[in-house]
């Protein structure tokens, strides 16, 4: 048995992994199969990350995060967690290959899913048109018209970088204005390749083998008209990723996890979450950071509250894998 | 690193459509991260099953022909060759549990 078990390995997860390894708690993470390191290593210039003058490479920036983890001897496994209970003094893990692991506490930091449009053929045409990910497949519209739904940060970011590739890049957003930060809207509209389209919801989604085109939508006038594009991404936001303490964990109104004031403490005891999960608000890289910071220090208070007894099973129960 | 073969647009012919065994070839780039991230996977699968099932890597960088004839627009795309023809077609990295339920007609 161990002491903590963190799941995720986003900047909140990392975190708290230096955090609790430095505090001599040789956390586990379960990092997942295909996305350790989480939503940065899907981005590719990060230029508000502090201590980084010249900006950094999401994917490198968590790298690195890892490797500074691992230094002060967090060990990492990349599977994926498909089960957990947590609600007696021992919180348990199975994983996806079977492997179950305990520990005394946990910190959920699973961050968040990509939200979907919810429309016709969205799924059907994922991968074939229909992309979350403008750093992966962005070099397939080389010379294309495309189309980025979304009015954030992230949807600026992924018009601007798809400009690289894509001759044109119209950007979908529903509302009259956009929600970006004004660094990343002044670039994105001094792009000369992108142009906006304000008002407007994607409804349809047209091709059978690859997009050949979306219906957009007035919400004005409800108008409808084609677009001719080949390539859609979809940059709405996030949802937090909760459905493995469903029934478990307390939400908010949200639909984060529910925590006390400033800690990072849920409804269950020695169960503490950290990052994108937790907040429904402000979601940067830093902020996460930070905040797995203090699941970790709440972690180390409440493991050193416990009764010798238990704490006594750490040593007497050998870790399962 | 991978222990795939990697094949080219140029080796194509004979590496996968020529083959009389059941090819899976990994579309992939350098800087794709979800690339890197199952690639492992695929390793694993494949030394598990390697009387079942081949899997061979096109860097679609450097193999442009292919990656177009083939309409990719987004990697990881695996696509299960028999024959010459395309039976299969997996998009997108997957946990290994995932990507085995997807291969499972390859891999019984």
């Amino acid at each position: 048995m161990r002491e903590v078990i963190i799941v995720g390995s986003g900047p909140a997860g990392y975190t708290a992994a230096i955090y609790a390894a430095r505090a001599n708690l040789k956390p586990l993470v379960i990092a997942s199969s295909v996305e350790a390191g989480g939503e940065l290593m899907k981005t590719t210039e990060v230029e508000n990350y502090p201590g980084f003058p010249e900006g950094i490479q999401g994917p490198e920036l968590m790298i690195k995060m890892q490797e500074q983890a691992e230094r002060f001897g967090a060990e990492i496994v990349l599977d994926d967690v498909v089960s957990l209970d947590l609600s007696g003094d021992v919180k348990s893990v199975t994983l996806g290959n079977g492997d179950v692991h305990e520990a005394l506490s946990l910190i959920f930091a699973t961050g968040s899913a990509y939200r979907k449009l919810g429309i016709a053929d969205e799924e059907r045409m994922s991968g074939h048109g229909v992309s979350w990910c403008a750093t992966c497949d962005g070099f397939f519209f080389r010379k294309k018209t495309i189309a980025v739904v979304g009015g954030g940060d992230s949807a600026m970011e992924e018009a601007t970088f798809l400009t690289k590739f894509a001759d044109k890049v119209y950007v979908i957003h529903r509302g009259d204005s956009l929600r970006a930060s004004k660094v990343m809207q002044e670039r994105a509209e001094a792009n000369e390749k992108i142009e906006f389209l304000f008002n407007k919801t994607v409804e349809h989604i047209y091709g059978d083998e690859l997009v050949t085109g979306i219906g957009i939508v007035d919400t004005k006038d409800g108008t409808e008209r084609t677009l001719d594009v080949s390539g859609l991404f979809i940059a709405i936001g996030a949802d937090p990723r909760t459905h493995l303490v469903h029934g478990q964990l307390d939400l908010t109104t949200f639909g984060t996890i529910a925590v006390d004031g400033r800690s990072s403490r849920t409804n269950l005891p020695g169960v503490f979450a950290a990052g994108d999960v937790i907040d429904p608000t402000y979601r940067q890289a830093v902020t996460a950071a930070g905040s797995g910071t203090v699941a970790a220090l709440d972690a180390e208070h409440y493991l050193a509250a416990l009764p010798k007894e238990l704490k006594e099973q750490v040593d007497a129960v050998p870790v399962s894998a | 690193m991978s222990e795939a073969k990697a094949v080219t647009d140029d080796s194509f012919q004979a590496d996968v459509l020529d083959s009389n065994e059941t090819i899976m070839v990994d579309f992939w780039a350098e800087w794709c991260g979800p690339c890197r991230a199952v690639s492992p996977i695929l390793d694993a699968i494949a030394s598990e099953h390697a009387d079942k099932i081949k899997v061979v890597k096109l860097n679609v960088d450097d193999n442009p022909a292919m990656a177009m004839k083939y309409q990719i627009t987004s990697i990881p795309a695996m696509k299960v060759f028999r024959g010459g023809q395309v039976v299969k077609t997996v998009i997108g990295a997957k946990p290994k549990p995932a990507l085995e339920a997807d291969l499972a007609e390859f891999l019984a």
